[in-house]
């Protein structure tokens, strides 16, 4: 009896941990076979670098290099943003922080993590659009730059939370080898700590792009929406994201603009995967250098 | 300089003030008393506490080390000889919440006045500690950090201090031809003497060493406790260690801690042959501990 249970309880959980793959491959499987039609329409060269992105228009032109784009430019300024916050945060918390102050850092930074991003979206709708159209004499608020400055915000506390930790994963040992040869603490810091946390760190820099990249609801809200390739951060833009968000609700099932936003996801997709993967490797070198596992 | 027979008073807690009797010099160290070995004391601890939070880890711990000899500290786990080690270097620093009280000279100077910069003490008093630590970096720039982060600049007399540190630290040989590797592939005891040479390199005037061996097996041992024999003819030596033949092999002087007192001190020949305290006996024979 008392085996039997044991069996059954093995098998559902290994059920349960094993439904996300299934999730998985089914979310892959659906968005290559809803995504791969429009390339009988468009050549993956012309879908891929294609200029203009006229889903509606007659004839439709299928380009989505200016989404690519606005998604890139604004992620790129995002970690412009995001990364000195993150990791100096991260460096403070590590370094600097009393118990004090850390007790009240490390939850403010965690709900900072927890607000829904369409508070994210109202605050630069409202808030920073109009500041920044004021301060830089915008014909609109609505641009590259306010995407990035929220979406910067809204990655800080995923890099510095991830930051955190790989530096809390540098031995102790380390420090006090250092300081043991007389150097001083900002040395220590800036020769040992940090290069023994580097790919750590440049692990949470990666999974705060691949946040970046991947948010849809702020950057509906906030980057203007215009499909052009941009040529300034004051530009309006339309990053993939929010182009499907935009446009899934118009298009009519089956035809070729949806075929096309899925195969925007399908890129999207294999993006944030690449990312990842590449998040994946540098931390397990990171491991690997510090000893902590061979 | 005269040699005389001389009873000399040496500071220990005790029921009874022990006294050493043998060949003592007349030397005085600044408070008036004689060293062991009858030299001025490169380093003296005078009544130190030390406490971590509220809890008591030192009691009035009063001890001279002499140039140029070993010093072994015994003990049972948790007598608080390595919290002692620690603090002739000020690493206790690094620990928040403690408090030291009493005074720390190293030639005559008080190490612990404001005055003093723990980064400067630390380059004259070195420390190895109890489990190999080499940074991530290659062998070569493990022992180029400490000349670098001490203003040393030129790659040549860089290089030429650290083949030398390597020389001095009986790893030359072994490794010469693979500077450019990563210090993590190395043995443990390599690893244990890569540490030794980062801490010679930048020429300290004292090495305290923190149970160097506890983690490498005998051969490796065996290395660590003939290169200290050799290290000492040019540098103070303190070396913390669970192994009472360690002490008694590499050591002139040994103190015992016991509980956060130093029971007692002396000439290690002396202390385990005809130990003055019953604690010290009952633990060199092995009684507890």
């Amino acid at each position: 009896m008392n085996r039997k249970k044991e069996r059954l309880i093995k098998y559902l959980f290994t059920a349960l941990a094993f439904s996300s793959l299934v999730f998985l491959i089914g979310i892959v499987l659906v968005l290559f076979k809803e995504a791969l039609p429009i390339f009988s329409r468009v050549s993956l060269h012309d879908f891929l670098l294609g200029e203009s992105w006229y889903p509606t228009a007659e004839p439709p032109e299928f380009g989505i290099l200016p989404l690519i784009l606005a998604s890139l430019w604004v992620t790129l300024g995002a970690l412009v943003i995001c990364v000195p916050l993150g990791v100096g945060s991260a460096l403070y918390l590590h370094e600097l922080a009393g118990p004090r102050q850390r007790a009240l850092l490390k939850p403010v930074i965690e709900i900072l993590a927890s607000v829904p991003s369409i508070v994210y979206g109202f605050f630069g709708m409202v808030i920073l659009a109009p500041f920044l159209q004021n301060a830089f004499d915008l014909p609109i608020g609505l641009c590259a730059l306010t995407t990035s400055i929220i979406l910067g915000v809204m990655a800080t506390p995923t890099v510095a939370s991830i930051a955190e930790d790989a530096l809390s994963y540098v031995p102790r040992s380390f420090r006090e080898a250092s300081f043991a040869v007389g150097a001083d603490r900002w040395q220590t810091l800036t020769k040992v700590i940090i290069p023994a946390a580097g790919s750590g760190i440049s692990t949470a820099i990666i999974l705060g792009m691949s946040r970046a990249i991947g948010e849809t609801m702020t950057v509906l809200m906030v980057a203007g929406g215009s499909a052009v390739i941009p040529h300034s951060v004051f530009d309006p833009v339309r990053p993939m994201t929010a182009a499907i968000a935009a446009e899934m609700g118009e298009a009519s099932v089956g035809s070729d603009h949806y075929h096309a936003l899925f195969a925007i996801a399908l890129i999207l997709f294999l993006i944030t995967f690449v990312f990842n993967i590449a998040a994946e490797l540098i931390s397990r070198r990171f491991r690997l250098k510090l000893g902590l596992s061979r | 300089m005269p040699n005389v027979d001389y009873d000399v008073r040496i500071k220990t807690e005790g029921p009874r003030p022990p006294l050493v009797r043998g060949p003592v010099a007349l030397n005085m160290n600044s408070l008036g008393e004689a060293d062991v070995f009858g030299a001025e004391p490169k380093i003296s601890a005078r009544c130190v506490n030390f406490y971590y939070g509220s809890k008591r880890a030192l009691n009035n711990i009063s001890i001279d080390f002499s140039p140029r000899r070993v010093t072994s500290i015994i003990g049972p786990s948790g007598c608080g000889k390595s919290t002692f080690i620690r603090l002739l270097n000020r690493m206790h620093e690094l620990v928040p919440g403690s408090r030291l009280e009493g005074e720390i000279l190293l030639d005559g100077m008080d190490i612990l006045s404001p005055a003093c910069d723990a980064a400067e003490l630390r380059k004259r008093v070195g420390m190895v500690f109890q489990k190999p630590n080499p940074f991530p970096k290659s062998i070569f720039e493990n022992i180029a950090y400490g000349l670098e982060v001490n203003g040393f600049t030129g790659r040549n007399l860089i290089e030429e201090k650290v083949v030398d540190s390597l020389k001095k630290a009986a790893l030359w040989g072994e490794i010469k031809d693979r500077l450019k590797d990563s210090a993590l592939g190395l043995s443990g005891g390599q690893q244990q003497r890569l540490c030794i040479a980062r801490c010679l390199a930048v020429s300290p005037e004292v090495i305290l060493f923190d149970e160097p061996c506890a983690s490498l097996d005998p051969i490796s041992t065996a290395k660590i406790e003939e290169l200290i024999l050799e290290l000492k003819k040019d540098y103070t030596i303190v070396i913390v260690t669970h192994n009472m033949q360690q002490a008694a092999r590499v050591s002139d002087q040994t103190a015992f801690f016991l509980m956060g007192d130093l029971i007692e001190t002396g000439r290690t020949d002396r202390i385990f042959k005809a130990p003055r305290d019953k604690r010290t006996e009952d633990y060199i024979t092995g009684r507890f501990g």
